[in-house]
């Protein structure tokens, strides 16, 4: 960060006065950047090197923490399984759902605004409100499939209840709020110029092909964003998860940030807490690095060459 | 793909009118695909928070008979009093608004353009550098920074005080900073160069000027951060733990644990929906009145509610 703090000899009136006023503008970031990002940066990955629990002084311990949770901790492994089988589903699931969703609202249909409307409304109503409806929806007994499934004869299921289907029920969640999504393909498709699609046409091109050479290739920086901001925020998903199983059953939907927690605000092991954020930090940097290197194959950039 | 494209884009013949009836038939199949396909869509997706508006409605008996009741009758609507009273909301109620969003809201507002100012209409030394790690802020993974925040929190005496929600906004918001910039540099030069040789200072340009033309992105700033703090959860969940502070979300979650513990008679889901139905409406009722700044907000820029 070479920024000049002191205006250097040079420079106009003006200049050094632009220099003042634009640090003066931006200070408030700035220090904001200091005290709420860089600095519990560092100190988080010196307290992941730590034996901590808020109370008594931290003791260095090295890589302790690290070496642990990779070979003797009893839960990281099965915390890691859940998680990215979470994401691992339901970020490409939420991505086809939503894609496959925006298509359809983006042919010539009346009412797009009213669809658009029902399919976006459960991505912003709290997520505290969501979880305590799927909670009763799914619920065994009282749960409204399971109310349909009753009526006309079938055996009920256990979506929250049975190890198995626990993770697939918070994923079938996960696609329902998928929402925002659908409104950023949205606008991505309407942004396709219609002259390809005519062009397409002139070509002999049956619907089919043209959604796979036109709209597809199309869309892929927008199937990028939307597939790296998933991963972000699926690696990430904390209150659903733990409002809805609170972990269960049997630890089937301890994912990595609900782990995280309890271990920083219930266990105090702040130490090991800190060094699972920082694997998790790296583990969602590899995943959009990948993502970016490998775009090259596969993303279309109309103006590039 | 694109070397086909410009050159045929508008031939006359691809405006093509239902010519056969052949042509029309398999066209008017297609809609009735997309249509039936799209009312199928819309009415599962919003079938969970149909369900929550009607089971608020019901008695116990409504909410436990086989098949489902779809319309509940009679209708309870002294549930929505009775639930919000027995486990006392108007006190979250009042902290949701007042405390957790209302301060966050106009705070972040305020910081945000007053930084974003800086980045895009004063020219000075190192802007795109800070502004480039700026935008790497949003990486970070909230998991990393939330011990040491807490621990600094905790050493200034803010853990079950509202510090830690108001102050971190007086710094501004990545994304919002981000939002805003792109917003500001749309906006002619000249007319700051006017206000400056009529002796305006940057202030008074950013006052006067910027923020009559910035409403939009303004909305957009103010309603992703209301509905940001609104559905807040692990903040509350981390910083406060007397029941008096508690904001909404934290308080369905209580209400959850007590109601569940009670039995599942004695109203528990009846109320349990009422609940969740009225701290939902007021986001469902601000997207309705300002659905095209939500999703022009989410358009340009990708972010989720």
């Amino acid at each position: 960060m070479a920024v000049a703090t002191a205006p250097r000899r040079g420079m106009t009136k003006t200049e050094k006065r632009n220099q003042v006023m634009g640090l003066l503008f931006i200070s408030p970031w700035l220090i904001g950047f200091f005290l709420f990002a860089l600095f519990p940066l560092v100190a988080s990955l010196y307290y992941s090197m730590t034996n901590y629990d808020f109370i008594r002084e931290p003791q260095f311990i090295g890589l302790a923490n690290y070496v642990r949770l990779f070979t003797i901790d009893p839960d990281f492994w099965t915390v890691m399984y859940n998680t990215i089988y979470y994401v691992g589903f339901g970020v490409p699931l939420g991505i086809a759902v939503a894609f496959m969703i925006a298509n359809l609202l983006n042919s010539e249909i009346k009412g797009r605004t009213l669809f658009r409307s029902l399919i976006y409304i459960p991505s912003i109503v709290p997520a505290v409100c969501t979880a305590m409806v799927w909670l009763f929806i799914l619920n065994v007994q009282y749960g409204a499939i399971n109310g349909i499934l009753k009526t006309i004869g079938w055996p009920t299921i256990p979506f929250l209840s049975s190890p198995e289907l626990a993770k697939p029920s918070l994923i079938m969640i996960y696609i329902w709020a998928q929402g925002t999504a659908v409104v950023i393909f949205l606008a991505a498709l309407q942004d396709v110029p219609r002259s390809l699609y005519d062009a397409a046409l002139v070509d002999g091109a049956n619907a089919w092909n043209r959604f796979w050479n036109v709209t597809v290739p199309m869309c892929t920086p927008v199937i990028l964003f939307n597939f790296i901001m998933g991963i972000i925020w699926a690696f990430q998903d904390f209150t659903l998860p733990f409002v809805l199983t609170g972990g269960g059953p049997m630890k089937s939907t301890e994912f990595y940030v609900v782990n995280l927690y309890r271990n920083a605000f219930v266990q105090f092991s702040i130490g090991k807490a800190s060094a699972m954020a920082w694997i998790l930090f790296l583990i969602i940097l590899l995943f959009s690095v990948i993502l970016f290197r490998t775009s090259a194959r596969w993303v279309y950039y109309g103006g590039e060459k | 793909m694109t070397s086909a494209s410009q050159t045929v884009a508008s031939k006359p013949q691809i405006q093509q009118p239902a010519k056969s009836g052949s042509l029309s038939a398999s066209k008017l199949l297609s809609r009735f695909l997309v249509y039936t396909t799209l009312i199928v869509l819309g009415i599962t997706w919003i079938f969970p928070l149909y369900w929550m508006v009607t089971s608020s409605l019901k008695d116990d008996p409504q909410i436990y008979t086989v098949p489902p009741v779809l319309i509940p009758n009679p209708a309870y609507w002294n549930n929505f009093y009775d639930a919000w009273t027995r486990f006392d909301f108007n006190r979250a109620a009042f902290n949701s608004v007042f405390l957790y969003s209302v301060p966050a809201t106009i705070f972040t507002l305020v910081s945000s353009m007053i930084v974003a100012y800086g980045f895009a209409r004063i020219p000075w030394r190192g802007r795109d550098t800070l502004f480039w790690v700026c935008i790497a802020t949003m990486m970070l993974p909230w998991q990393v920074t939330m011990v040491p925040l807490f621990i600094i929190f905790k050493n200034l005496g803010w853990i079950n005080t509202y510090w830690p929600f108001v102050v971190p906004s007086l710094f501004g918001n990545a994304y919002f900073i981000f939002l805003l910039r792109q917003f500001f540099l749309s906006i002619p030069e000249e007319l700051s160069d006017a206000a400056r040789i009529d002796g305006a200072s940057e202030f008074g340009i950013l006052w006067r000027i910027i923020v009559p033309l910035s409403k939009p992105a303004m909305a957009v700033v103010m309603l992703f951060t209301f509905l940001g703090a609104w559905n807040n959860y692990l903040g509350p969940l981390i910083y406060i733990n007397s029941q008096e502070m508690q904001p909404l979300a934290l308080a369905i979650y209580r209400m959850r644990t007590l109601a569940l513990s009670m039995g599942t008679t004695a109203m528990a889901y009846p109320h349990l929906m009422a609940v969740s139905t009225l701290v939902a409406l007021p986001i469902i009722l601000i997207f309705i009145f300002a659905q095209r700044t939500f999703i022009e907000g989410i358009s340009t820029t990708g972010l989720k509610g």
